[in-house]
């Protein structure tokens, strides 16, 4: 009896001592090459060391049981092979689990990544900010420096609260529409010192969207669209229309300006601004459709749909 | 001395014209909101020196200075991206980049004083006209001048370019413009993958194309979707078969 617990003993301590290190090599070193020849053969050097090793010292220790020994010798192949098998799969396991671990943490990584790409582009896509009207104001400043220095101020004021929009780090996921509106005014007020008589614009909204939300900085872009779109494509005065409805769970707001079809293709129209403003919608929505323009007569129309959270 | 003011923006003229004030000498005969006014009072006023912004309505600044005979010597006012514009750096008399300072503007203006020579600039003037028509912004359109009117055709609307002694003719649906070009010049402008020199004298809108037929020993004609007929030569049909990847 105390011969049987003493054998277990000495093999189970060796067996577990043999899986710890089987799984603790794996948790640091997978193999991505020959895994299964490497399996095997440290299977089959543990079993093989652990067999030998237990063997020699149950033969020490119980050197006067002559029948133990016999059954000893007799059952080495037994106990190497029941070795073999629990350490192999102990190994596989180990592989198992860890592969499984790892890829988690790739996959962890990778939509990190992916979070921080698309942040990172939203915040290119708001800071966009056309060098030529900056520095088109700035020349309207100076101007005005010499001959209205208290308007040069004003415009200073508009500019830089504008810019300060601009600047604005994080991303509000949303704003109210008159916040938005504000925002927009500040745009419109330095557009109208620029081009005088040539411009003016219309702001209309239905009372029903006033506390609907939308990206913040979105409007701003859609409209310097439409007035360069209108401004350049025509010489007469320029009416630019902004209409925003409420129309069941979307806010949408409609630009409009003039544009002359016998000289101007409408793609024209869909030119850069546009097009990112519909990247950001979709990075925002996940969705395609929510910007797009249309043209009839001599107006060039541009809907924007934002979906308000129920 | 006569000079003219083009910019759309009124505020931008101010400054100009507070700026000229340092110089007796000069009259400002006129100030203009956009190149159709540009040209007119060029025309009228046969100014010595034109002040000229890019970005205007329907023509730009560029496009203007094409549809004029004998253009005056230019100094640029423009906001326009400062890359860009370097490529004008030797051609045209100066270039101001908005905002700009009363010394910058004394400076270009002496520059100008200098070498005041209209035939000097009347070659810078054509020099700066081919480096811009190698600017992206310019390939979109043609503008030509016909019977005193501005014509401005989207080049989508082109169907084949002919040459025609000392001009170029361009077949549009509307019919046919003469512009003061040569062929090598729109060759080099329109956007090779729809536009192809299939032949010495022409080049062909491939999206205009119905068919190719084979027309005498090695060379052939294209058919167009209007009817009409383009020589195709031997080389041209190879450059033609590259673009349609054929």
């Amino acid at each position: 009896m105390e011969i049987a617990v003493l054998d277990s003993i000495v093999m189970n301590i060796q067996l577990l001592g043999a899986c710890w290190l089987v799984s603790n090599v794996f948790r640091y070193y997978l193999p991505q090459k020959e895994r299964y020849w490497y399996i095997l053969f440290l299977s089959l050097g543990l079993s093989g060391l652990i067999a030998l090793d237990s063997k020699g010292i149950l033969i020490s220790v119980l050197s006067r049981e002559a029948d133990y020994l016999l059954f000893l010798s007799r059952s080495w192949g037994v106990r190497f092979g029941v070795s073999f098998l629990l350490i192999g799969c102990m190994a596989i396991l180990s592989i198992l689990w860890y592969t499984l671990e790892e890829e988690q943490q790739n996959q962890q990584r990778k939509t990190d990544a992916e979070r921080l790409e698309k942040e990172a582009e939203l915040y290119k896509l708001r800071q966009q900010l056309q060098p030529h009207f900056l520095f088109n104001s700035l020349n309207s400043i100076s101007a005005l420096a010499g001959s209205q220095p208290e308007l040069a101020r004003k415009m200073i004021q508009q500019l830089s609260d504008f810019l300060r929009g601009t600047l604005k780090k994080e991303e509000q996921s949303s704003i109210k529409l008159d916040e938005e509106l504000q925002y927009l005014q500040l745009y419109l007020d330095i557009e109208k010192v620029r081009f005088g008589y040539r411009l003016t614009t219309v702001i209309e909204k239905d009372d029903a969207c006033n506390e609907m939300k939308l990206p913040p900085m979105l409007l701003q872009p859609i409209v310097e669209n439409a007035i360069k779109f209108g401004l350049y494509d025509t010489i007469e005065p320029v009416t630019i229309r902004i209409t925003a409805m409420a129309i069941g769970n979307y806010l949408q707001i409609i630009v409009q300006n003039p544009y002359d079809r016998e000289t101007s293709s409408p793609k024209q129209g869909t030119g850069f601004g546009l097009n990112s403003i519909k990247r950001r919608l979709y990075l925002l929505f996940s969705r395609n459709d929510l910007l797009e323009t249309k043209t009839d007569n001599n107006l060039f129309t541009t809907i924007v749909k934002i979906p308000q959270a129920t | 001395m006569k000079a003219i003011i083009i910019d759309d923006e009124p505020l931008a003229r101010t400054i100009v014209k507070e700026y000229l004030q340092g110089y007796p000498q000069i009259e400002l005969v006129s100030e203009c909101n956009d190149g159709f006014e540009g040209i007119k009072a060029i025309q009228q006023y046969q100014p010595d020196i034109i002040f000229l912004d890019i970005q205007m309505p329907k023509i730009n600044g560029f496009e203007m200075l094409e549809l004029i005979e004998d253009p005056p010597a230019v100094i640029f006012t423009t906001a326009f991206d400062e890359y860009a514009i370097k490529a004008f750096e030797s051609h045209a008399i100066d270039y101001l980049l908005k905002p700009f300072s009363r010394e910058r503007f004394d400076k270009a203006f002496q520059k100008w004083l200098d070498q005041n020579n209209p035939v000097i600039h009347k070659t810078r003037t054509q020099e700066l006209l081919e480096t811009a028509a190698q600017l992206p912004s310019q390939h979109q359109r043609v503008v030509v001048k016909i019977s005193g009117k501005i014509k401005i055709i989207p080049v989508e609307e082109i169907n084949f370019i002919e040459a025609a002694d000392d001009y170029v003719k361009i077949h549009t649906r509307e019919g046919s413009l003469l512009k003061n070009k040569t062929m090598a010049y729109f060759e080099k402008i329109l956007d090779a993958q729809y536009f192809v020199r299939t032949h010495r004298s022409y080049i062909l809108n491939v999206q205009e194309m119905t068919r190719i037929d084979p027309y005498e020993k090695d060379n052939h004609i294209a058919i167009l979707k209007s009817g009409a007929k383009v020589p195709v030569s031997k080389s041209g049909y190879a450059k033609l078969k590259m673009v349609l990847g054929l």
